[in-house]
């Protein structure tokens, strides 16, 4: 008992965000009668919110560099654009189309990161001005016109699902044997981890609550996925979302790169004075949002089936509310990619929950504005405390 | 006789951990130019900011009379109220405001909260001739030089009705044709009854404008001087500033000290902003392997900027000279390049250059060699938790995990996390800018001897330091610096603190000095 609250109280703010995405599940499906965690509606949340959860991976490693983007929704749209323009008029093949429009959003990202960096224009400015210029060259090459329809292949990257050779119909059971698939993995992981953390003979939690732990996460992941393969299985966005999360993860604990964004944000001063090379770490960090920007943007343009001038429009508030949500500081040097995408979910969850029970758009508005207020606040709340 | 002004009795002031006034007493006679010296932190800052209100009553012990009246200030207002001005160090003045806003900030001409400009600026022509600047009253104090600025100050304090005039180093930043200017003024002003007291670390300036000096050490009062009748000398005051007592605060050293290891040979920066302006002029400097060299100086001598010009062009301008490192010249165009070469910077401010305060001790120890717990990039989080389990033994860092935030630790381990972070470097050389700033002195005494483990293992070390004691006490050689120059050379035999202190306030290396 004692080392779960020790737990508990060490990871506050991860444990506090996902109980109250909890919380908000377990309230909205009350409210709409059970129908926010049918099969149909899970998979919908999915489709839904995946392209803010991709900006939200590349909007906390900017938040936490100390940087902020706003341009992300116009540059998403313009990648759209342009990946329309390809496909659609000249019949470009998909892969190619997207392979140039990840290299245009690279390139883009680097413009910005240049000012940013090298030139010390405060990144708010940078990417307002951003925010401008893209939306205009959307409209600009749209010639104020949607473009569509595009091909199909391009079209199941965000509504296409796991093809089903072993499915009756009935149920997707090529999903569930991924799902047990996942679960061996998880389980060796956690194991593994377990064993080198012995090895250097560090605390670990007793082999009791070790256990409960992995089967806890086992028991939720075959769960979330019994219930997409309710439907039609695994979609092709999860999967990309899936490596997405886990390359960010990855980067972010454990690489040389991931620990020098932390520092520059932390404080840019000592960073530099540490050998940090940070003005082309907050290049590569803008680079970076730049490509999930144009991915956004692609995966936008595919479940629209469309590229539209209109496209992107207050995405970035959505990311930058998804990175706060999840934890993330203002000043930098604060947050993590879990993070960020609970708070994204929050926010999604939120949208769709309201929705089903037939809130107007006014109240939901004000309500997600007052749920990131309160997130925040709970936040600094729980930091001023533990100081 | 004249009145007395002011008087503080008995002032006592704590912060955790230190003591900083200990029983100040301090008189001021109705219209004199009282000086307050002492070494950087024996206390005079602290006094003045007590003074000021800038610490409220309460958070110290003992009097403060002004004009016989007790005063209890609870903040700056009151005192102000009262006539105290204080004109702090780094200028205080809004760049982007005219000369007439900046004088009546917060205290507007003004009727309804509608300004009166025709009021504020006919008021600031009168202000500036008193002072004797001639300058627009809408011109923005930024375009200002430092000594005019400076003017601007003085005008703003006459402005408030000031009865006492507080300057704490006001000649540090000025050339000498200011400095002069300003104690003009300050004489002019005295005629006409204004008291002032004067923080200074310029002796020619005190002996020749003040009428009584105070002189604080460590926090105490150690005498005060009249100047009329009293024979007051420069080394009459330094004896007072420095003090005799030097007692066993250092552990005992072996030196053991081997061939050279590095050399910065004519060395020369200019200012990043003021790029006319030289900071540091041809230094020659050496270390050997084993030996622990000082850099001894006054507040904006050059020292810092020496050091962080040297490692990886940290600061500066149009940076010359060269470096040696066993003999080799090396250039070390980047910080990282520094730290490729082995040599590591313990910055001045920990808090500010040093740390990341929202990090763990484990994140900042590693930060700057990640590539050494590492594979292709991916870092071994196992191997880093040992590493700086180590650390946290072998310095005998107080905390109940390397998972806490630095922000929590008390400055004297915070210190120990910075050295840390640099010995995981694996450095030959560390130079150690004021490594023991601020911290108490059990946690001086135990990073003292990390320094003297660090050259028996062969490093070199350059130690800058403000403490003279320290620098006496700790180093085999000692540099002395004066406004961006290498003014001499001790060897420690030969160090004492009043050779140093007249090293460190001449303005010209003298022949002597420089030849060994």
């Amino acid at each position: 008992m004692q080392f779960l609250v020790k737990m508990f109280r060490n990871n506050m703010r991860q444990y506090g965000m996902l109980v109250a995405l909890a919380l908000i599940m377990i309230l909205f499906q009350i409210l709409s009668d059970g129908i926010l965690l049918r099969p149909l509606n899970v998979t919908n949340l999915i489709l839904q919110n995946s392209y803010i959860l991709v900006l939200a991976i590349g909007m906390v490693l900017v938040i936490i560099a100390g940087h902020i983007d706003l341009s992300v929704g116009s540059v998403a749209a313009f990648v759209g654009a342009v990946s329309g323009i390809m496909m659609v008029n000249w019949s470009m093949p998909f892969w190619l189309a997207v392979i140039v429009s990840l290299a245009l959003g690279a390139l883009i990202g680097a413009w910005q990161g240049f000012w940013v960096a090298y030139v010390r224009i405060p990144s708010f400015i940078v990417t307002l001005a951003g925010m401008l210029m893209f939306r205009g060259l959307t409209m600009l090459v749209l010639k104020g016109q949607s473009i569509g329809p595009f091909p199909e292949t391009f079209r199941n990257i965000s509504s296409g699902f796991l093809p089903d050779p072993l499915g009756n119909g009935e149920l997707h059971l090529m999903s569930i044997a991924i799902g047990l698939g996942l679960s061996l993995i998880l389980i060796w992981n956690e194991w593994r981890i377990r064993k080198t953390d012995l090895g250097y003979q560090f605390d670990v939690a007793p082999i009791g609550i070790f256990a409960a732990k992995v089967a806890a996460m086992v028991l939720v992941l075959n769960i979330f996925i019994y219930v997409l393969a309710r439907y039609e299985g695994i979609p092709n966005i999860l999967i990309i979302l899936f490596f997405l999360i886990l390359i960010y993860t990855f980067i972010t604990n454990k690489t040389v790169i991931g620990r020098h964004v932390y520092a520059l944000g932390g404080n840019d001063k000592a960073a530099s004075l540490s050998g940090v090379k940070t003005k082309r770490v907050s290049l590569y960090v803008f680079i970076n949002m730049g490509v999930l920007a144009a991915l956004a943007g692609l995966i936008f343009a595919a479940r629209l089936n469309a590229a539209t001038p209109k496209a992107g429009v207050n995405f970035e508030l959505d990311a930058i509310a998804a990175s706060f949500i999840g934890g993330a500081s203002m000043s930098g040097g604060v947050g993590t990619v879990v993070g960020a995408i609970i708070g994204g979910l929050v926010m999604g969850v939120m949208n769709n929950g309201m929705s089903l029970i037939g809130l107007g758009i006014d109240w939901q508005q004000g309500i997600k504005g007052l749920v990131l207020l309160l997130a925040v606040a709970f936040d600094i709340y729980n930091r001023n405390k533990a100081s | 006789m004249t009145d007395i002004i002011l008087e503080m009795r008995g002032i006592t002031k704590t912060f955790p951990g230190v003591r900083a006034l200990d029983n100040v007493n301090l008189k001021v006679r109705e219209g004199e130019i009282h000086a307050l010296m002492g070494e950087n932190g024996a206390g005079k800052s602290t006094l003045m900011k007590v003074l000021s209100g800038v610490y409220p009553h309460g958070s110290y012990e003992g009097k403060i009379l002004f004009k016989g009246q007790e005063c209890q200030f609870r903040d700056i207002k009151q005192s102000e109220q009262l006539g105290i001005v204080i004109i702090h160090q780094e200028l205080a003045l809004s760049p982007y405001l005219s000369i007439a806003e900046n004088i009546f900030l917060g205290n507007e001409k003004s009727r309804y909260g509608i300004v009166n400009w025709s009021d504020m600026i006919v008021g600031t022509r009168e202000l500036l001739r008193t002072v004797g600047l001639q300058e627009a009253p809408n011109t923005p104090a930024g375009q200002l030089g430092v000594g005019k600025q400076q003017l601007v100050e003085i005008a703003k304090a006459l402005s408030k009705k000031v009865k006492l005039l507080i300057l704490d180093e006001p000649t540090a930043a000025l050339n000498e044709d200011d400095s002069e200017n300003l104690l003009q003024v300050l004489k002019e002003f005295k005629k006409r009854g204004l008291t002032s007291i004067l923080i200074s670390h310029k002796l020619s300036e005190i002996t020749r404008v003040a009428d009584s000096i105070t002189i604080l050490r460590d926090g105490k009062t150690i005498e005060t001087l009249d100047v009329g009748r009293d024979k007051v000398t420069e080394d009459r005051i330094i004896k007072g500033m420095v003090g005799r007592d030097m007692t066993h605060r250092f552990p005992h050293r072996e030196p053991n000290i081997g061939e050279t290891l590095f050399e910065i040979k004519n060395w020369s920066v200019y200012h990043p902003q003021y790029q006319e302006r030289k900071v540091i002029d041809g230094a020659n400097l050496s270390i050997r392997r084993g030996e622990i060299v000082g850099i001894a100086g006054l507040m904006g001598a050059g020292r810092t900027e020496l050091a962080m010009s040297v490692f990886g062009k940290a600061y500066g301008k149009r940076i010359s000279g060269s470096l040696h490192k066993n003999g080799k010249e090396i250039t070390l165009p980047s910080i990282s390049a520094a730290i490729e070469h082995g040599i590591a910077y313990v910055t001045e401010d920990r808090k500010t250059y040093g740390l990341i305060l929202i990090d763990n001790i484990k994140r900042n120890v590693t930060l700057s060699k990640l590539g050494k717990i590492a594979r292709r990039s991916v870092i071994n989080d196992n191997h880093e938790v040992v590493e700086v389990e180590n650390f946290r033994k072998k310095m005998n860092i107080k905390t109940p995990t390397i998972l806490q935030k630095t922000m929590n630790l008390s400055g004297g381990n915070q210190q120990k996390v910075v050295l840390s972070k640099w010995i995981f470097t694996d450095p030959d050389i560390l130079i150690l800018d004021e490594p023991t700033r601020g911290i108490d002195v059990g946690a001086k005494y135990e990073i003292y001897t990390i320094i003297h483990q660090l050259a028996a293992e062969g490093k070199g070390i350059l130690l800058i330091s403000s403490e003279l004691p320290e620098v006496i006490g700790m180093c085999d050689r000692i540099y002395v610096m004066s406004e961006g120059v290498i003014t001499g050379e001790i060897a420690h035999e030969d160090a004492s603190q009043e050779k140093l202190m007249k090293l460190m306030t001449r303005m010209e290396a003298s022949e002597d000095a420089i030849s060994r």
